[in-house]
């Protein structure tokens, strides 16, 4: 079992979500400690592609700029190594798979393994194709974390009884991104998966202010909070350490209320 | 392993909120295809509003001017729409329709895909929106007037490299966020399970009806068939019927773009290493770290960094070959098809007449070859005199 747990013993667990290399590697080093300081308690690092598919509009440009000088997967390693010489924080990747398999699965894993990543979120590996990964993945410590749709229904029992880590439960249908309002019967989901699994189960997709925060904090045990603080980063570029801190503390505390 | 495999391609490599969608999509796909009056319903579309069977032409000049095998021409661009790809949109609107769907996407390269779901939608009734790379919008302006005429709202996408893989992105990121009254219809043999299987089986009518074509005037199969590709859909149609007679060669023709040499073309199968990307694990142009590659093509139909699952398949089995053809080529070949025949091609067909032009002279007069003329050339009239240096406002 990895160190995932740990990111649900503090209340209400806040999971921050940024893009690597967005605006710099150097940057992105420091955004990640920034939010651990404040509370985050689990941080999503985006390996950047050029294809996010399921990515709205604000995270999709946080990849563009973090390719337009190059970050490769090698350079995300370096992030984690980097962040791993300050804190144990739980980190997770998200990352589509293509990456993942061009860099080859073992070598990959044995990588996440070296430096402590303790799960993987791929959001075009559902279910059915868990297998390219779960068990190199599992036995590299690190857990593949599963997606559960408002659209997933009858599949919720498969997923959920097969899950480690955590459970993602995505708000929303759609691409990411920030939403004034969210309509799915979120309750109604949560209870289905707690039939299955005892796994932490963390909220996220367009997810932005303190009070939806407070909302899905009381029925959650995590909420997952993505492209609300990208949009920070591109507004800030350099100078978000503050804002983000602010921003976050502001979540976390929200989360709990 | 999951559905859809074709080797080790294919599957369904998908956002989970698509996921109980694309099961339904084939149950009911299954369901429709043996239920006669959806057969039959979809057969009369065929015959009566695209104007199917297409005609197997023998061209009679190209043959002897080239000296060496008969070649013959399966005609897809005399369908309604000008192109193969109505086969497909009748099949799958008509689908969406009786699942109770009410709108339909698709993504557009060249236009041609995105004219034949307007037109289908069009005739039964569906609300219609297209995604077009912003480049490919801007090549062929009159095909995104041509689909607002008939109805469909043109999205004009400005994400990655504005191309068609573009506009496939902004497609499924519109379906994940309304499959409850939408169907994705898909143009080409490409994406997650069942997409590349209900492609090629509304396209095999091509190589059905070329089938009985061949053997009713030659008395026997065609010794080579060639057909573009780009994500697969005309060459999967054209091939399929004939993957069971081992004699007959199957070959594609992919974007070679100004050389294989050069990051200026979109030949997977040549260039491109195995990869997970738009659903499936295929093939795709890529770079050092697996991200997916800008590709090239004067055709805006073959400009797609990747190719679908079964074609992959088929070239590691060895049952199928693919060789690049580049712009020059191509455009000499439309250029040549037009004034031998009295026939402009697409400039995507024109890849497949292009290596008929290779091959023929090499082949004796007793052999015959099939090139599959996928589309017709009026919408690219503009961008080759461009090629050319013609001015056409002047």
């Amino acid at each position: 079992m990895s160190k995932i747990s740990s990111a649900f013993e503090n209340g209400t667990a806040f999971i921050g979500f940024l893009t690597a290399g967005d605006p710099t590697i150097d940057k992105t080093v420091e955004y990640i400690l920034a939010m651990e300081e404040v509370g985050c308690d689990l941080v999503e690092i985006g390996i950047p592609f050029s294809d996010p598919m399921a990515e709205g509009v604000v995270i999709q440009d946080a990849n563009v700029r973090a390719l337009k000088h190059n970050t490769t997967t090698d350079d995300v390693f370096d992030i984690v190594a980097r962040v791993r010489e300050k804190t144990d924080i739980p980190l997770v990747f998200l990352t589509y798979i293509n990456p993942v398999f061009f860099y080859g699965y073992e070598r990959f894993f044995k990588r996440c393994a070296e430096l402590g990543i303790d799960g993987i979120i791929s959001p075009d590996l559902p279910y059915e194709e868990k297998g390219e990964i779960k068990d190199i993945a599992l036995s590299n410590g690190v857990d593949v974390i599963s997606l559960i749709a408002p659209t997933s229904k009858q599949r919720i029992q498969k997923i959920a009884s097969d899950a480690t880590g955590f459970i993602y439960v995505v708000s929303s249908l759609g691409v990411t991104g920030m939403r004034s309002e969210i309509k799915t019967d979120l309750n109604a989901i949560l209870s289905d998966i707690r039939e299955v699994t005892d796994l932490p189960l963390a909220v996220g997709f367009g997810i932005n202010t303190p009070e939806q925060a407070t909302e899905i904090g009381k029925i959650a045990d995590g909420v997952i909070v993505g492209s609300a603080i990208v949009k920070i980063i591109e507004q800030y570029g350099e100078d978000a350490a503050e804002p983000l801190k602010e921003y976050v503390s502001s979540m976390k505390k929200a989360s709990n209320e | 392993m999951s559905r859809g495999r074709y080797g080790e391609y294919g599957g369904q490599y998908i956002s989970e909120t698509l996921m109980n969608e694309l099961l339904y999509l084939e149950e009911q796909y299954n369901h429709y295809m043996n239920d006669p009056d959806f057969v039959e319903e979809l057969n009369t579309l065929l015959k009566e509003y695209a104007g199917r069977p297409s005609l197997l032409y023998y061209a009679k000049r190209m043959t002897e001017d080239l000296g060496g095998a008969k070649i013959y021409l399966k005609r897809e661009d005399l369908n309604h729409t000008g192109a193969h790809k109505i086969n497909n949109v009748l099949g799958q609107v008509l689908l969406a329709k009786k699942m109770g769907k009410t709108r339909v996407i698709a993504e557009t390269g060249a236009g041609q895909h995105g004219v034949a779901t307007a037109t289908a939608a069009a005739l039964l009734d569906m609300e219609c929106e297209v995604f077009m790379g912003e480049v490919d919008t801007k090549r062929q302006a009159l095909n995104v007037y041509r689909m607002e005429l008939l109805g469909a709202k043109v999205h004009s996408v400005k994400s990655g490299t504005q191309t068609l893989k573009d506009a496939v992105n902004d497609a499924f990121r519109d379906w994940i966020a309304r499959v409850h009254d939408t169907n994705y219809v898909i143009g080409s043999t490409m994406g997650p399970h069942p997409f590349p299987m209900i492609v090629r089986d509304f396209q095999a009518v091509i190589s059905a009806e070329a089938k009985e074509q061949f053997l009713e005037k030659e008395g026997k199969l065609p010794d080579a068939v060639i057909a573009c590709v780009g994500g697969g859909s005309n060459a999967m149609g054209a091939f399929y019927n004939f993957i069971e007679d081992e004699d007959v060669k199957l070959i594609g023709c992919e974007a070679g773009g100004k050389g294989i040499d050069t990051p200026y073309n979109a030949a997977a199968l040549t260039n491109g290493k195995i990869g997970i990307f738009h659903g499936m694990k295929s093939i795709f142009n890529q770079g050092d770290y697996g991200q997916i590659a800008p590709v090239y093509s004067v055709s805006a139909g073959l400009d797609y960094p990747g190719v679908g699952p079964e074609h992959a398949y088929l070239r590691d089995t060895g049952r199928a070959e693919y060789v690049p053809i580049t712009d020059e080529e191509a455009v000499v070949a439309f250029e040549y098809l037009s004034k031998m025949e009295g026939i402009i091609p697409a400039i995507e067909s024109a890849h497949a007449v292009a290596h008929a032009m290779k091959i023929a002279p090499e082949m004796d007069k007793d052999e015959t070859i099939m090139i599959c003329l996928s589309g017709r050339g009026d919408k690219d009239v503009r961008s080759i005199a461009e090629y050319r240096g013609v001015d056409l406002n002047e």
